[in-house]
């Protein structure tokens, strides 16, 4: 999806080119952003009422509901926003049950002097991702805060979605015997923030992996036996290993050599020091499914364009449980374990 | 303290009175002091630690020791021994 | 990426280690010095693949491991002063102090900043000229050529609001100490790879035949650490005590002369505390007397610090190889890279954090027979 469109609509005609503090005390400014900003963006039936609240239909059956907060910086970047991440993220928590997502909510928290094209551009943003992910953003909140006391804009979500009867994927659903999958190389998203922080580019023309997943876990859930599903977000897809490992009570055997990495990611990492297995990922997902469904999965992966590179990289075992076992790229072994905090560039 | 990444160098400039290079890590270009390089030229290969080219790359001599390593038999493969498992 | 690809080859791996199956016939102790090829070891599971003869032992090889406490402390005093920007490499972020880490002295409202190289510190200084910029320079011979260079071109640009925090240390004597030590098992040494990259190794040449142990320069990635052990393997089956090159692409005997005229331009060898282990005579650089002016130890009265450290600590034996970190009952306990009590934990480098982060606390790792 390309990151540059043009604005389907004018820019709201007010005094004021950047965000105040009035535009968040509820009266005539807020009106008005919300009619001539957020309305455009996000028009339908249930925003349009303008109530507290979205009164929807929902089919009988278990619902999932899913929050999230987005703080990235910066708010633009190779292949994304903070609006495009929000709603995909949110999308993909539901996903990852095996929920098909419906509604959104959108709670924004602006800092006074937040330019309106910035917050116009997030919003449109959004407007296209749910319509790509097939999901309403239904209602929403708009808070300012003085200069200082949030950096630029934050967005909380909600997601709602309905799961379909017999479907049960959970972390905690992992089997002796399952076989590992990932949907694509690991570590675009976090790579690109870094390098976009620092002003570098990349000949390649890297960019953050944002995507919906529901419709490569529909394809997945089609094809075959789905134990766990798991968007490996903060952490990179080490920490979601292990956690599922935990929740499953079960060993996971991986090869280090199967994990697929971009040739830039590889080398950015490399210059930070490191490892692409804890770099954040929005847009893909980590699988464990059942041997005998295996290769019937992975073709149904692969007809679909989020999961083009899907492939093995692993098995889980019944001894080891709890831990996470690699077959380094040399033939060695190690565990892998949860890092404490976010990596640090070593120079070491 | 010694992470030292292998790259190209793939142009050369000067920066403030020092010698600076364009380096190419396989997809990923940036800047490092070559002044402690001597005579540093478009494609060869340098050690860079901390922003800094500390040596060349000598790639007569990588070849070569690389390639006594593929020429030597090998007979069968080694057994890995994995972790055990005893929790302290 | 070329010269880093093919180094971490399976098969190429396989083929060096049953080598060195091959060549062994006894028990051997072998240390490798620096902190990177620890990591490497402990990251790719390298002694997974050597026989049970083969020991690799850990070193003295991380700056920031054997940093001394009151030197961390004087940076935080440094840092929380009101108009300094401080600077520092990644790795000493998250290693604490008396009183807390940098985080926490930034989270307080010092600006502190991440620096990829110590140029970026000159930047910074020219940009905030109503503020102090400090660098934490900290580093073994690989990192004094670029603090060097930093501090050569504050003077050159006149840039008066730059000065270094120095904390260097030099392998040659560290060895050597670990060598005179009674108790010492260490039978050969892997050494340092990048550090020999700038100062050539000429100066192990004297210590290998007065010690009696072989030191073979080696690389960072698995198939050099596994061709080092191989050679080291070799030598100590065959009775020599050479220094051997494994790192030949890119270590020459006498080194980057250019980065070490620098080095001598600025610096001046000096005794050095390094922690866990103690003073160690002329095992450091410091700033001369023509550039003291750059000297942030100098620029800022801190008067003295004083910083105990945990009696339960075991990380200087586990620096001297005498023990492994599984050796120490704090180990993965009260010990953690979270809490860490001492030297070896305190950074992602030092063994007791290599082990711990790639799991080691949870499981028996191989270990050499025989050797005591």
């Amino acid at each position: 999806m390309s990151t540059s469109f043009t604005l389907s609509c004018p820019l709201p005609v007010t005094r004021h080119k950047t965000i105040v503090l009035g535009h968040g005390s509820g009266g005539r400014l807020t009106a008005q952003l919300v009619r001539e900003l957020f309305l455009p963006a996000f028009d339908n039936p249930a925003l349009r009422k303008l109530d507290d609240q979205a009164v929807l239909n929902v089919a009988p059956g278990r619902i999932a509901l899913t929050t999230d907060s987005y703080v990235v910086t910066p708010l633009f970047f190779p292949g994304g926003d903070i609006g495009r991440l929000a709603v995909n993220g949110t999308v993909n928590d539901l996903a990852m049950s095996g929920a098909r997502p419906l509604y959104l909510t959108a709670a924004f928290i602006i800092e006074e002097g937040l330019t309106l094209e910035d917050l116009q551009r997030v919003t449109q943003s959004m407007s296209l991702s749910a319509a790509e992910a097939g999901v309403t953003i239904v209602t929403g909140d708009t808070k300012v805060v003085s200069r200082g006391c949030a950096d630029k804009l934050f967005i909380t979500t909600a997601g709602v979605g309905l799961v379909p009867d017999g479907i049960s994927i959970s972390a905690s659903n992992g089997r002796a015997g399952d076989v590992v999958i990932v949907s694509g190389p690991v570590g675009d998203h976090g790579i690109t923030i870094w390098s976009t922080r620092e002003g570098i580019d990349f000949a390649g023309g890297l960019k953050s992996d944002t995507a919906p997943l529901h419709a490569l876990m529909e394809a997945m859930i089609g094809a075959g036996d789905v134990h766990v599903l798991r968007d490996p977000t903060r952490g990179g897809l080490g920490t979601s290993l292990c956690e599922i490992a935990a929740s499953s009570s079960v060993g996971i055997e991986l090869d280090a050599n199967a994990v697929p990495v971009r040739e830039e990611v590889k080398a950015a990492c490399e210059i930070l020091g490191m490892d692409p297995l804890y770099v954040a990922n929005e847009g893909r997902l980590v699988a464990m499914v059942a041997e005998s469904s295996a290769e019937r999965v992975l073709r149904a992966m692969r007809r679909v364009p989020q999961g083009r590179d899907a492939c093995r990289i692993g098995r889980v075992v019944a001894e080891h449980a709890g831990m996470v076992l690699v077959k380094t790229e040399v033939g060695g072994s190690r565990i892998l374990d949860v890092p404490f905090a976010e990596q640090l560039p070593r120079i070491c | 303290m010694c992470l030292a990444i292998p790259g190209k160098i793939v142009e050369l400039e000067e920066k403030g009175c020092m010698r600076m290079g364009r380096i190419d890590y396989g997809g990923i270009t940036r800047d490092a002091c070559l002044e402690y390089i001597a005579d540093p030229q478009i494609g060869e290969y340098v050690m860079v630690h901390v922003g800094f080219a500390i040596s060349k790359v000598d790639a007569e001599e990588a070849a070569r020791t690389y390639q006594y390593l593929a020429e030597m038999d090998q007979l069968e493969e080694i057994a890995v021994p994995e972790p055990s498992r005893e929790i302290r | 990426m070329k010269y880093v690809d093919e180094y971490r080859d399976r098969k190429m791996a396989n083929k060096v280690a049953a080598e060195i199956h091959r060549a062994v016939t006894r028990p051997w102790a072998i240390m490798e010095v620096c902190g990177g090829q620890t990591h490497s070891i402990v990251k790719y599971g390298i002694d997974y693949l050597l026989p049970k003869e083969v020991e690799l032992v850990h070193g003295p090889g991380c700056p920031v491991c054997v940093t001394p406490l009151e030197m961390i402390d004087r940076a935080h005093a440094i840092a929380r002063q009101p108009d300094v920007i401080f600077c520092s490499f990644g790795d000493m972020l998250r290693v604490p102090g008396s009183h807390g880490d940098l985080f926490q002295v930034k989270a307080a409202g010092a600006d502190v900043r991440i620096v990829y190289t110590p140029l970026d510190c000159l930047r910074i200084a020219a940009a905030n000229t109503s503020k102090k910029v400090v660098f934490f320079a900290i580093g073994f011979e690989t990192t004094a050529p670029a603090n060097a260079m930093a501090v050569w071109q504050a003077r050159a640009q006149r840039i008066r609001n730059f000065s270094v925090l120095v904390s260097q240390v030099l392998v040659p004597p560290a060895i050597a100490g670990i060598l005179e030590a009674p108790e010492n098992r260490v039978q050969a040494f892997l050494g340092p790879g990048h550090v020999c990259a700038v100062m050539g190794y000429r100066e192990y040449e004297p210590i290998a035949p007065r010690y009696r142990t072989p030191i073979v320069i080696t690389g960072f990635e698995p198939i050099d650490l596994l061709e080092g052990t191989l050679m080291a393997v070799r030598q100590l089956e065959q009775g020599r005590t050479e220094v051997e090159n494994q790192y030949g692409r890119a270590v020459t005997p006498d080194g980057n002369v250019d980065a070490q005229r620098m080095i001598r331009r600025v610096f001046e060898v000096c005794d050095r505390a390094w922690r866990g282990i103690g003073v160690i005579p002329k095992s450091g650089y410091r700033l001369n007397d023509e550039f003291r002016d750059f000297d942030a130890e100098r620029m800022f009265e801190l008067g003295s610090i004083h910083a105990p450290e945990p009696a339960i600590c075991i990380s200087g034996q586990v620096l001297r190889g005498l023990k492994k970190p599984h050796d120490c009952p704090a180990f993965g306990r009260e010990c953690t890279p979270q809490n860490p009590l001492g030297a070896t934990m305190v950074s992602a480098e030092g063994a007791c954090a290599a082990y711990y982060n790639y799991g080691r606390h949870l499981v028996k790792v191989p270990s050499a027979a025989g050797i005591s």
